[in-house]
C-alpha cells in the first residue's frame, strides 16, 4: 500500500472510531429524545423499537398537564440566573481586591476563603437546611439561591484572570482620580470576560442541575426546581415513560444550550489553573 | 517650563497622598470583600461549625440541642453494622466509578486529539454528559435498566432486575455515575494532551515507536499530574453522590446502594436523627479531607517532571 492509500485508510478508521463512540455516548440522550415522541403502545413493544412510528407529540401535552413544568422550568431559570449574577458580583468584588489593593490580612482571608473548599458541599447539608428552617423561609426562592451566593472557586477564578492584567494601568488610573469601583466596572470587567464567562455558564449549570439542596428546602409543587420535578413526574405514575421522558427533553433543553454556546469558555476556564503546570 | 510642566502631575501626586491616607482607603478592600465574606461566614462557616456542635450533642426532632453527649454519636456509628456498610459501599463505589471514568475519558481525549476536519463535533459530544443533571440522567438510564422494556437487558440478551436485584443495584448506579463523569475528564485529559509538546512525539516516531508505545511512554508519564488530579477530584465527587441513588435505589435493594450522604439524609430527614446525620458528615468531612490533603502533598512534589 502507497503511503498516500495508508493515510486516507488511517483517516477512514479514524472517523469510524469517533463516529462509533460518540454515538454510544450519546445514546442515552438520543434515545429519551425518540422515546418522547412514541405512542405508548410503541413504547410497550417487544422487542423495544428505536425510531418513533410518527412523530406523536401527546407526551409533551400529558407532561405539561400532570406537572407544572413551565412552572418548574420559571423556577429554575430565576434561580439560576440570580445565582450567576451573584457569584459573578460577589466573586468579582472579592477578586479585585485580592488583586489591586493592598490591605493588612491580605493573605490570611485569602486562605481562610481557599479552606471553604475543604469543606464538601454535601456535609453542611444539614446544618444549612436548619438554618433555613429556622428563619421560616423554606419554599421561597431566599433558600433556593442564598446559600450559593459566593463561592471561594469563583473569587480564586476571576483572582487568576484579574491578576493577568497589568498593574500599571490600575496605578495611572488610581492617580488620575477614577475610584476603584469605576476602574473595576469600566475597565477590569470588560478585559475579563473569558473569565467571567466561564464562571458564568459553570455556575449556571451547577444551578440548574442542583438536586440535593432543592429536594430538602422545597415542599410545594409550586416551588420546585426542574431536577425535583421530575422526580415527582417519575413518583406520580413511574409507567408513564413517554411523559416522563418528553419532561426530561425539555429539562434538558436549556442546560445542553448553555453548554454548547459555552463549551469553550467553560472548558478553558475549568482547565486553565489545573493543566498549565 | 520644566516647573510648569510638573504642576499638574504634583497636584494630581498631592490628592493622590491624601486619598491614601483616608479612612476610606484603608477600609475600601474590606468593603469589596464584604459580600463573600459575610456569605461564605453563613452558609460555610457556620454550618460546618455547627455541624461539629450538633455531632456531639442531642437533638430534638427538630434539630434543636438538647444536650451535649460528647463522642456518643460517633461511637454509636462506629458499632452501627449499617454505617460501616454505608461506607464499604461508598468505598467501594468510588473505586468501581473512578477508575473506569478516567480511562474512558483518557480514550476519548486520545480519539479526540486528531487534527481532522469536523473533530468538533465529536468534542463537543464527548463532554455533553458533564451538562446532564444527576436527575435527568438517573431517569434516563432508569428506562434503560427497566427489566421488560429496558433497553441494556434486550441487548445483552439478559433477564436482570438492574434496580431490584442487590447483586445489581450498585452495579446500575456506577454505570450512570461513570457516564455522568467521562465529561469532565475528557475536558481534562484533552486539555493535558493539547500541552504535550509535539517534538516529544516527533522525536519518538524518528525512534520508531509506535502507537501504542507512544502513549505509554510519552502521553502518560506527561500527564501523570493530571490524572492524578483527576483521580483525587474523581473519589472526592464520588464520595458525595446521591441525586442517582435517590431516584434509581433509594438506597437499596436493602442498604445495598445506602451511600454516605444517603445515609446522611435517611438520618436527618425520615428518622430525625440531625445528631447521627451531623457526625456521619463529620466523618465524611474527615475522609475528603484526607484525601485533599494527599493531593495537596502530590501537587507539591509534581508528580512527574
Amino acid at each position: 500500500m502507497s503511503d498516500k492509500s495508508k493515510k486516507v485508510l488511517y483517516k477512514v478508521i479514524l472517523y469510524a472510531i469517533n463516529i462509533f463512540v460518540a454515538f454510544i455516548i450519546i445514546a442515552p440522550i438520543l434515545y429519551a429524545l425518540l422515546v418522547s415522541f412514541m405512542t405508548p403502545d410503541q413504547i410497550f413493544e417487544y422487542p423495544p423499537k428505536l425510531i418513533p412510528r410518527k412523530l406523536y407529540y401527546e407526551n409533551y401535552k400529558e407532561a405539561l398537564e400532570t406537572a407544572p413544568i413551565f412552572r418548574f422550568i420559571l423556577n429554575s431559570l430565576i434561580v439560576s440566573t440570580v445565582i450567576t449574577a451573584g457569584q459573578i458580583v460577589t466573586g468579582a468584588l472579592a477578586a479585585y481586591a485580592f488583586s489591586f489593593m493592598k490591605f493588612k490580612g491580605k493573605n490570611v482571608i485569602f486562605m481562610i476563603i481557599l479552606s471553604t473548599m475543604m469543606i464538601p458541599g454535601q456535609a453542611i447539608l444539614i446544618s444549612n437546611y436548619l438554618t433555613v428552617s429556622s428563619l421560616n423561609i423554606l419554599d421561597t426562592y431566599r433558600a433556593l439561591i442564598l446559600p450559593y451566593l459566593a463561592s471561594a472557586f469563583g473569587i480564586f477564578l476571576l483572582r487568576q484572570a484579574f491578576l493577568s492584567l497589568p498593574k500599571e494601568l490600575h496605578e495611572a488610573a488610581i492617580l488620575d482620580g477614577c475610584s476603584n469601583f469605576k476602574f473595576l466596572n469600566k475597565i477590569v470587567i470588560p478585559l475579563s470576560k473569558p473569565a467571567l464567562g466561564s464562571l458564568g455558564v459553570y455556575q449556571f449549570l451547577q444551578a440548574w442541575n442542583q438536586y440535593t439542596w432543592p429536594l430538602l428546602v422545597t415542599n410545594k409543587d409550586n416551588m420546585r426546581t426542574v431536577q425535583i420535578g421530575m422526580g415527582m413526574l417519575q413518583n406520580v405514575d413511574a409507567q408513564a415513560f413517554g411523559p416522563i421522558m418528553a419532561g426530561i427533553v425539555m429539562i434538558l433543553i436549556p442546560s445542553i444550550l448553555a453548554f454548547v454556546l459555552g463549551q469553550n469558555q467553560l472548558i478553558e476556564g475549568l482547565t486553565a489553573g489545573s493543566v498549565k503546570s | 517650563m520644566e516647573k510648569a510642566a510638573n504642576v499638574v502631575p504634583d497636584l494630581k501626586r498631592e490628592k493622590h497622598k491624601d486619598y491614601r491616607k483616608s479612612f476610606f482607603y484603608i477600609i475600601e478592600p474590606y468593603l469589596f470583600l464584604l459580600p463573600a465574606l459575610i456569605l461564605l461566614s453563613l452558609f460555610v462557616f457556620y454550618p460546618f461549625f455547627k455541624t461539629i456542635y450538633l455531632s456531639i450533642s442531642r437533638t430534638d426532632p427538630q434539630g434543636k440541642v438538647k444536650f451535649l453527649v460528647g463522642i456518643d454519636n460517633y461511637k454509636y456509628l462506629f458499632n452501627s453494622a449499617s454505617f460501616i456498610n454505608s461506607l464499604k459501599v461508598t468505598g467501594y463505589f468510588a473505586l468501581l466509578v473512578v477508575i473506569p471514568s478516567i480511562v474512558i475519558g483518557f480514550f476519548l481525549a486520545i480519539l479526540a486529539n486528531t487534527k481532522l476536519k469536523g473533530m468538533r463535533i465529536f468534542r463537543t459530544i464527548y463532554a455533553l454528559p458533564m451538562a446532564i443533571s444527576s436527575a435527568s440522567a438517573a431517569i434516563i438510564w432508569m428506562f434503560l435498566f427497566h427489566p421488560s422494556m429496558g433497553l441494556i437487558n434486550y441487548i445483552f440478551k439478559a433477564n436482570i432486575g438492574w434496580l431490584t436485584d442487590p447483586k445489581y443495584g450498585l452495579l446500575a448506579v456506577v454505570i450512570v455515575t461513570v457516564w455522568m463523569n467521562l465529561g469532565i475528564n475528557y475536558i481534562f485529559l484533552i486539555a493535558g494532551l493539547q500541552g504535550i509538546p509535539e517534538e516529544l512525539y516527533e522525536s519518538a516516531a524518528i525512534d520508531g515507536a509506535g502507537a501504542f508505545r507512544k502513549h505509554w511512554s510519552i502521553t502518560i508519564p506527561s500527564l501523570s499530574p493530571v490524572l492524578f488530579f483527576l483521580l483525587i477530584i474523581n473519589i472526592i465527587n464520588t464520595f458525595q453522590v446521591f441525586g442517582q441513588v435517590n431516584l434509581m435505589t433509594r438506597g437499596g435493594p436493602g442498604e445495598a446502594t445506602n451511600v454516605i450522604v444517603y445515609a446522611i439524609y435517611r438520618d436527618a430527614f425520615f428518622n430525625n436523627r440531625f445528631d447521627l446525620a451531623s457526625a456521619e458528615s463529620i466523618v465524611l468531612f474527615v475522609i475528603l479531607l484526607v484525601l485533599t490533603l494527599i493531593q495537596f502533598k502530590f501537587e507539591e512534589k509534581q508528580v512527574n517532571y
